[in-house]
């Protein structure tokens, strides 16, 4: 049983989680705790069970031991009420839909931030004018944009973000730094995995880093 | 209708998964075309006698629909798999079983509903007597949902798997073989004159009680599988 | 706590499982062999020929107990699904994992002593009678679960996916079963029950009876066999196999 208070409790805790696959653990035990307000790397190499945790720390997969706590709560699939939005090497993009329809999709799915619309959107990832175009006409790092506007269209206040800076040119990088700051700014949070070719730049960012199991 | 709310979810969904139908519809023809060859060999291999056909013809078709069906099941999570958006409906905060339930819906309205469209051809194909072609519909709108939602389960459980066709039959097979019996039979039974309505009533006991189940089973598979 | 409660936690732990069912297998194989080999004597040399069926009806003895196991290895298989599902028991896993090739195995022997016994009886090699046809049905059953195992890569994911696929099937078998019986019946009724008067005479049923025991015993051996190789394989990373091993290991010295 948790007794943290919800008010002060951090917005997303680890308790000693660790995950195992065929009994091999793949990361962990971890302890971290992250603010509001915070963006944490994870870093660690090919292997070292980053993305594995991010899809313990969204729910997707249960832990073998320890465990999560979302705003001093215990993480179950069921309770994630529109808190946590995870963006993985998988985009969750349909080729066949523009990319106006594949964003409407994730509003119903997800929900809808206050103050934006998905045009809106499309043009803070540098997309103004593409929203029409079936996404199988775009490039990988067009796509990848259209991916990162609908981190802005659904009242996530934890992402997760896998690689979030793979298949981006320097703009593209600069923009996913740009979407950090605005989010963490506007009181939201977020850890993204790195295998340390680029790098959240703003600030001096905390660091998890994650070794390869023996 | 709230954007994130429940309902909004599913219609988003299903609009989501029609308009997807609707781009790739030559692909939506496939079954129909497989079921009317599956119907069309019969006659080479058992000889035109229309005394024959008619024997076999509400089987045939029972079988050849069924066939169909589940040639188009591996699709039914597969591109979501893919691409990723099975894990967003997964995260997403409502109940998976809803959702899933969509999904089947979806199945069922672009496979079965245009088998079923085809069923009186076939029916002629076969010289099935004009008082059966009925009976043969209305068990057929029982049992193609029943295999729909029986099929999204034993899905639900091989999605992870590259090549799972042959396992998916395996899996499918014996947990339909009621379904053929009972719908067939109930034909058989009208071809001969007897009563056809308890097997017709059976199979819609069993539709009511697979369409609260089987989207709550599928979604544990689901669960299980993406583990 | 309960002693037997204490007792059923502990089993759970595979170490003290592998220890539990290396102590008992000799045993249990000893046993299943006397009682099978009493069973067969009896029901070979001592019973009676049938006065209708001639020695033909011998088969019985392998038939009947092979397919009351067919089922009572599936409710054992799906009993443990269900524990390894709910309660995450790893043991059970195993177990319910371990139980379906014996099960598979015999119910491959009931359809093929039905289908001798068939050739005499019915002249034909295999009809398609309700019982026949349901075992036929079980078989698959047990095919798909066998395949679902042995199909996804990770062990434990895969019992899990295998043993809920049993449980979907024992909402099914039931159905199975009464849907084909309405469909066709030419098999003969059951003769032998437990609680109502028996049917058969008394020299014929000791011998039914001792092998139905005989094939119980046998099961749970093979059972305890199979489930300690597959938690030596499971845990092959853990101190105990390691201890074990290096116990083991041949002096080169």
């Amino acid at each position: 049983m948790s007794t943290v208070d919800p008010v002060i409790a951090p917005l997303l805790q680890a308790r000693s989680l660790a995950y195992a696959r065929n009994e091999e653990p793949i990361f962990g035990p971890l302890d971290f705790a992250l603010a509001a307000g915070e963006v944490v790397l994870i870093e660690g190499d090919n292997g070292s069970g980053k993305t594995t945790l991010l899809k313990v720390l969204s729910g997707l997969l249960e832990p073998t031991s320890g465990e999560v706590l979302l705003h001093g709560e215990a993480l179950t699939l069921a309770k994630l009420s529109h808190q946590v939005a995870l963006l993985g090497h998988l985009l969750g993009l349909k080729l066949e839909l523009t990319a106006l329809e594949n964003l409407r999709f994730a509003i119903g799915l997800g929900g809808l931030r206050r103050g934006i619309t998905p045009q809106l959107a499309l043009a803070s990832v540098g997309l103004d004018g593409y929203g029409d175009q079936p996404l199988r006409s775009l490039s990988v790092g067009q796509k990848k944009r259209v991916a990162l506007a609908r981190l802005l269209l659904v009242p996530a206040a934890l992402w997760l973000l896998d690689e979030p800076y793979a298949n981006l040119d320097r703009d593209g990088i600069e923009l996913v730094n740009r979407l950090l700051d605005h989010h963490a700014r506007g009181g939201g949070a977020a850890l993204i995995t790195s295998h340390g070719a680029y790098a959240y730049t703003s600030g001096t960012p905390r660091r998890i880093a994650l070794q390869a199991a023996a | 209708m709230k954007p994130g709310s429940t309902s909004a979810a599913c219609a988003a969904l299903l609009r989501r998964d029609l308009t997807l139908i609707w781009r790739r519809r030559g692909d939506a023809l496939n079954p129909m075309l497989f079921a009317i060859i599956v119907v069309a060999l019969f006659p080479f291999a058992l000889g035109p006698e229309p005394a024959t056909l008619q024997r076999i013809a509400a089987g045939t078709i029972f079988v050849a629909l069924l066939l169909a069906m589940l040639l188009s099941l591996d699709t039914l999570f597969r591109s979501d798999l893919e691409d990723g958006s099975l894990e967003q409906l997964v995260l997403s905060p409502h109940p998976l079983a809803l959702l899933l339930a969509c999904k089947i819906a979806i199945h069922w309205l672009t496979t079965a509903l245009p088998l079923i469209v085809i069923v009186p051809l076939l029916a002629q194909l076969l010289h099935l007597p004009d008082r059966v072609l009925p009976v043969l519909l209305v068990a057929l709108a029982l049992a193609t949902p029943l295999l729909s939602l029986i099929g999204a389960v034993c899905v639900a459980l091989t999605v992870g798997m590259r090549r799972s066709g042959m396992l998916l039959t395996l899996l499918v097979l014996p947990l339909i073989v009621p379904v053929l019996i009972f719908g067939a039979g109930a034909c058989n039974a009208a071809q001969t004159g007897l009563a056809f309505a308890a097997p017709l009533l059976w199979l819609g006991a069993w539709l009511t009680l697979a369409l609260v189940l089987a989207p709550l089973a599928a979604a544990a598979a689901l669960k299980i599988s993406l583990t | 706590m309960n002693p037997l409660i204490l007792w059923f936690h502990k089993l759970g732990s595979p170490p003290y499982f592998y220890r539990f069912a290396g102590r008992w297998l000799p045993w249990l194989y000893t046993l299943a062999l006397i009682a099978g080999v009493i069973g067969l004597y009896g029901g070979l040399v001592i019973a009676p020929a049938d006065y209708q069926q001639g020695d033909s009806f011998r088969i019985i003895y392998v038939h009947v107990p092979c397919a009351w196991m067919s089922l009572f290895v599936y409710a054992f298989m799906a009993a443990n699904g269900f524990i390894a599902l709910v309660w995450r028991i790893k043991l059970s896993e195993t177990l319910a994992m371990a139980s379906a090739p014996i099960g598979a195995a015999f119910t491959f022997i009931t359809l093929v002593s039905g289908s001798l016994w068939g050739k005499p009886m019915w002249g034909t090699w295999w009809t398609w009678d309700a019982r026949l046809t349901s075992e036929l049905v079980l078989l698959f059953l047990y095919f798909g679960v066998i395949g679902l195992y042995h199909a996804i890569e990770d062990t434990r994911q895969a019992a899990r996916a295998a043993a809920f696929l049993a449980l979907v099937g024992v909402v099914n078998l039931p159905i199975v079963h009464y849907s084909v019986v309405w469909w066709n019946t030419l098999h003969q009724g059951s003769t032998v029950s437990l609680m109502g008067q028996s049917k058969i005479s008394a020299s014929m049923l000791w011998p039914l009876l001792t092998l139905t025991f005989a094939t119980h015993v046998y099961f749970f051996a093979s059972l305890l066999a199979r489930s300690r190789v597959a938690l030596l394989e499971l845990e092959s990373g853990k101190e105990w196999v390691r201890a074990l091993a290096s116990a083991t290991e041949p002096n080169h010295a």
